[in-house]
């Protein structure tokens, strides 16, 4: 007796992007859109370079911590190596434009393009496995791309690679091409949160939340979820590889120990955990609190050695006895923000 | 590299030594994994403290010898980690994977922060010598690895002891199998956790004072010994702590022969390559662990 093979529904259509739920309060995205256009335009204001630098280090966070949060909160799977895609993005956008001449635009694509394909590669690879496994690879993941880099000539090996600084003579000198990768990080901020908006409501996002529910009755339900987590993976892993390469364009080099410092994804994870895991709003005031924590503790003479340990101090509260974040609890302790606040 | 048999069999009983040392340190993540299904991320800054514990009780009790203060930073490494248990672990202990994972991960922050400020990164070494002998007429071997081999394989015969001939190992058993189930019959299950992972941590100290006594060592190395016990563990089946050792011995045994073909650099690409071959041919390890 042959049997017809059930054809699998493709796990993401571009008709899965539309909202599940109509009736979506319009302060669920303009909220976060706010308070990041809000971060970015505040440097123009004052005008002061000292104050485009902190946004950008921040901007950049908040980047990386909404990114993210599409594996980690909506799906509920943690990866330990984030910063993995930042760096292989900024080699690749680095390399392109220091040793092939391209343009910073393609650059930004190619980076962009070599995270995603790193992470649909583990994702097809491992996302098959439940559970822990896949935090165990991403953890190795950054080391053995590092130690690749590390041992791969055309990157520059060790040593790394450095641009002429005349090529940004094409971007009207080094003064407007900061100002310049400044608006880009800005519009690469406001990307990731829309982004974030448009899978948290849409039915391919309901998806991934019942994954991070109940991974057999989200199987159950329809959902593949193999797929769903690997393009959720992908999600998370493009503009963090955009931003590498504008980073190492603006930076004038690359090398490993810069390119994948572990420590910035941990960050990233605290900062998702402290404004509220599968939110929107969250990360990103996550990683606006983090960063004024940091600058905080940095600065003061006692706690800048120990910065570390604070920071998993205030890991283990959050995790312990607040495990919603920030959003997450004033949802809970607030019905009626539930509305206004995702 | 001239590719004679006399430097092939060095490198390969190099390794195998190391190998019994680095599956003890997975012992210790595989068998709180088995117990609890906690993959405890706190396990490479919990051995980098060992090799600390040992380094600093050598001097402070101005010993010449490392083997007394690897005995005592062991005995230490047991309230310790039954401590992490009942400040991280235990109100997550039902929680999602990612709960567990981010409270272990916030004890290594934790640890790397107070080690960072403490000792600083600067690497240290265990100034002893114990010579070297030589085996099969040709093969120069240094003492203190061979030791370190010994007591790996010694530790885990008592571990094996432990779990199948005492009734706290079998209580450490019934918990891994049903912990409802082993409450029901009147097994203090939390307890029971609290000593499970306690042990883990106490064998990832044991191999790290080992490898303290073998290797120079920096509070960042930990790292690198978590990433091969993970290997390990995934290689020896999850959860399975007696496949830990054997996973170990096949580790040591690439770490041995890598380096007559390619250059050290590459002994991590490689291990984590096959870190996630095993993973998508058989994620349930070369010997059978916990599904």
């Amino acid at each position: 007796m042959s049997q017809r093979k059930p054809s699998l529904p493709p796990a993401f259509r571009l008709a899965d992007f539309r909202p599940a739920l109509p009736g979506r309060h319009w302060a669920n995205w303009a909220l976060p859109l706010l308070v990041v256009l809000g971060l970015g335009i505040f440097p123009l204001l004052t005008g002061k370079d000292v104050h485009r630098e902190t946004m950008f280090t921040l901007l950049r966070a908040v980047v990386m911590a909404v990114s993210l949060n599409i594996i980690l909160g909506y799906t509920g799977y943690v990866s330990f190596g984030h910063v993995v895609f930042f760096g292989l993005g900024g080699y690749v956008g680095f390399y392109l434009v220091a040793v092939q001449g391209r343009t910073l635009w393609e650059a930004l694509l190619a980076g962009g393009l070599a995270a995603g394909l790193l992470a649909w590669l583990i994702g097809i690879g491992i996302l098959r496995l439940r559970g822990a496994y896949f935090a165990l690879v991403t953890i190795g993941v950054n080391e053995a791309v590092k130690a690749f880099i590390q041992n791969f000539d055309p990157f520059g090996g060790p040593l790394g690679l450095t641009m002429n600084f005349s090529v940004y003579q094409a971007y009207g000198g080094p003064r407007a091409m900061l100002q310049m990768t400044y608006y880009i990080l800005v519009a690469l901020a406001v990307a990731a949160v829309l982004l974030a908006y448009a899978v948290r409501t849409s039915k391919f996002g309901l998806g991934l939340l019942s994954i991070r529910e109940d991974e057999d009755a989200a199987e159950v339900m329809g959902v593949v979820t193999p797929l769903a987590k690997t393009w959720a993976f992908v999600l998370s892993a493009i503009l963090p590889g955009m931003v590498g390469a504008l980073f190492f364009f603006r930076n004038g080099s690359v090398e490993p120990h810069e390119a994948f410092p572990l420590h910035l994804s941990i960050e990233a994870i605290v900062m998702v955990m402290l404004g509220g895991q599968g939110t929107v709003l969250g990360p990103v005031l996550g990683a606006a609190g983090y960063q004024a924590m940091r600058a905080f503790l940095l600065t003061n003479r006692y706690l800048k050695d120990i910065q570390l340990t604070v920071s998993g101090a205030l890991l283990l509260l959050i995790v312990l006895f607040i495990p919603a974040g920030l959003i997450g609890w004033l949802r809970r302790r607030f019905p009626a923000s539930r509305r206004v606040l995702l | 590299m001239a590719l004679d048999w006399t430097t092939a069999l060095s490198f390969l009983i190099d390794g195998l030594m190391l190998g019994f040392v680095f599956g003890v340190a997975a012992m210790g993540l595989t068998l709180i994994w088995g117990v609890m299904d906690v993959i405890n991320l706190a396990h490479g800054p919990l051995i980098a403290l060992a090799m600390f514990g040992v380094y600093l009780i050598m001097n402070f009790l101005g010993l010449s010898n490392p083997y007394p203060a690897l005995l005592l930073t062991t005995l230490l490494a047991l309230p310790v980690g039954m401590g992490i248990y009942y400040l991280a672990v235990h109100r997550v202990i039902d929680a999602p994977h990612l709960s567990s994972l981010l409270a272990t991960y916030s004890v290594n922050m934790m640890l790397m922060g107070v080690m960072n400020a403490v000792f600083g990164g600067a690497p240290r070494n265990i100034d002893f010598s114990l010579g070297s002998i030589t085996l099969f007429g040709d093969i120069v071997v240094p003492t203190a690895r061979l030791v370190a081999a010994l007591a790996a394989v010694l530790i885990a015969a008592a571990l094996y002891f432990f779990l199948y001939r005492t009734r706290v190992g079998r209580y450490i058993r019934a918990v891994t199998d049903n912990r409802d189930a082993a409450e029901l019959v009147g097994v203090p299950s939390t307890t029971i956790l609290a000593l499970s992972f306690g042990l883990g941590v106490l064998l990832a100290a044991f191999a790290g004072g080992l490898i303290a006594t073998i290797f120079p060592f920096t509070i960042f190395d930990g790292g690198r010994y978590e990433l091969k016990s993970f290997v390990i563990g995934v290689l020896g089946g999850l959860g399975n702590p007696i496949g830990s050792l054997f996973g170990g011995l096949i580790l040591g045994v690439i770490e041995g022969l890598v380096p007559m073909f390619l250059e050290t650099s590459w002994t991590p690409v490689i291990e984590f390559g096959l870190f996630v071959f095993i993973l998508l041919v058989r994620p349930t390890g070369l010997f059978g662990g916990k599904s």
